[in-house]
């Protein structure tokens, strides 16, 4: 067993933790810097409850080890609002009720947020395809298409 | 769920990491995307002493047309080739794989020397690394060396792979005018593995006919299949549907699925047959033939 002294900058900010080997990314965000909006569901790399960008694209951070971003920047859900305005994407989730439990909005929002990044005007499909590693058992997916629609059309 | 513990090493050049391997031996193994490793280790399925991180070696990631081969560097993401105009224009097939592989998120960690490396036959690069006949170079502590796909794969999860090397690119011979391929693949929904798939690669003659043709399948054994008895039997003959249909039959013969809660032995090797009909069927219409 080894730990490692690593640095992550997490939504625009350099944070440092010693960790274990084996400790995963997902545990590294809400264990040791307390940001408990990345959910942990299956923790088997299906779900996309656990989804973060890792230098701006979706991973799942269930199956990342945390010593593995060392150096490299993290976005979570909690860095989607910038100055008390929520991004177009949570807005469109609200707007649109693109939720039911909750559960998988995090991980939702932040495969639609890289979306939409990549891809201003997305096609029903491309949305579809898009989050189709993200898993919502609520069955919600009408409502989280449209609060991706919502958002693309909204977006600076 | 958490892996029992192992040492991590995140090397900066491929020496380096040889260097790791030989000093650990059996007790280390590569990491490379980390999509099938990890959830392995969590799941306590493996268990590792040494992880020796490939991704922090610079020059792995590349896809690149180069003395008549499309190379890709081992530890190119997955989402690379989807991204590659190379691979769109010219590979179909690989796109066509790429796209299936496990879901989009899993596919900006995963690559396709991990996909090859694991020795999963139910992944989906080996089959279609079969059709298109490629080699993968190999770095180990007497340099590189070459293995045929062909001769790659040994056993369920087992490769030709030494404990001391690591995989560091695919070659693919560039295919000539008058070719396609495609890969068609059965899952129960996004992300399983295959239920049943097949790579077809085509190339056609003057007159239409047949020139070369490779054949693979996922999931259809304990190693992926080449389904060489379907591949002769295309050889030289236009690839109209009954030709097509009979190559599909051989192609499923081949076939040694298992049975698992994603069907019976015979499901699968129907759907193999099914599938290897349309892959090629496509890989015909893409290498500008009827079909």
């Amino acid at each position: 067993m080894s730990t490692h002294n690593i640095t992550v900058t997490v939504n625009g900010t350099a944070r440092t933790a010693e960790v274990d080997s084996r400790l995963l990314l997902v545990h590294l965000l809400r264990e040791e810097f307390a940001m408990t909006g990345t959910h942990i569901g299956c923790d088997t790399t299906h779900c996309g409850a656990c989804t973060i960008l890792l230098d701006g694209e979706p991973v799942k951070s269930c199956t990342v080890l945390a010593v593995q971003a060392d150096g490299h920047e993290v976005m979570t859900v909690e860095g989607l609002e910038k100055g008390g305005k929520l991004d177009p994407i949570q807005d469109g989730f609200w707007q649109e009720h693109g939720l039911q439990c909750g559960y998988c909005t995090p991980g939702m929002m932040m495969t639609s947020y890289a979306l939409l990044k990549r891809n201003k005007q997305p096609s029903e499909v491309e949305i579809r395809e898009a989050i189709s590693g993200n898993l919502c058992r609520c069955t919600g997916y009408v409502n989280i298409v449209k609060a991706v629609q919502y958002a693309a059309a909204r977006q600076e | 769920m958490i892996p029992a513990s192992f040492d991590y090493h995140a090397p900066s050049t491929l020496a380096d990491a040889l260097a790791l391997l030989e000093q650990y031996g059996s007790e280390a193994k590569v990491l490379s995307g980390g999509q099938s490793l990890l959830p392995m280790l969590k799941i306590r399925l493996a268990a590792v002493g040494h992880l020796v991180d490939i991704g922090r070696i610079a020059g792995l990631e590349y896809v690149k047309e180069e003395g008549g081969f499309l190379k890709i560097g081992g530890a190119t993401r997955e989402v690379a080739l989807e991204r590659s105009p190379i691979v769109a224009a010219k590979y179909p097939i690989l796109l066509d794989t790429a796209r299936v592989i496990a879901d989009p998120i899993v596919r900006n960690r995963a690559t396709v020397g991990g996909n090859l490396a694991h020795g999963d036959p139910a992944n989906d690069h080996p089959a279609t690394m079969l059709a298109l006949d490629a080699t993968v170079v190999v770095a180990g502590p007497k340099g590189e060396r070459t293995i045929p796909v062909t001769q790659f794969f040994k056993g369920l999860f087992t490769t030709a792979l030494e404990a001391n090397e690591i995989l560091t690119e695919v070659r693919i011979p560039a295919p000539p005018p008058r070719s396609g391929g495609a890969y068609v693949k059965l899952e129960r929904k996004v992300g399983d593995f295959a239920t049943a798939a097949a790579a077809a690669q085509i190339t056609l003659g003057a007159n239409g006919e047949v020139t070369k043709a490779g054949i693979g399948l996922t999931a259809a054994g304990p190693v992926p299949v080449k389904a060489t008895e379907a591949e002769k039997f295309l050889i030289g003959k236009m690839p109209d549907d009954a030709t097509v249909a009979e190559a599909a039959r051989l192609a499923a013969q081949a076939a040694k699925p298992t049975a698992d809660r994603r069907g019976a032995p015979d499901y699968k090797r129907e759907m193999a047959r099914v599938l290897t009909m349309r892959a090629l069927k496509t890989a015909v219409r893409r290498a500008g033939g009827k079909a």
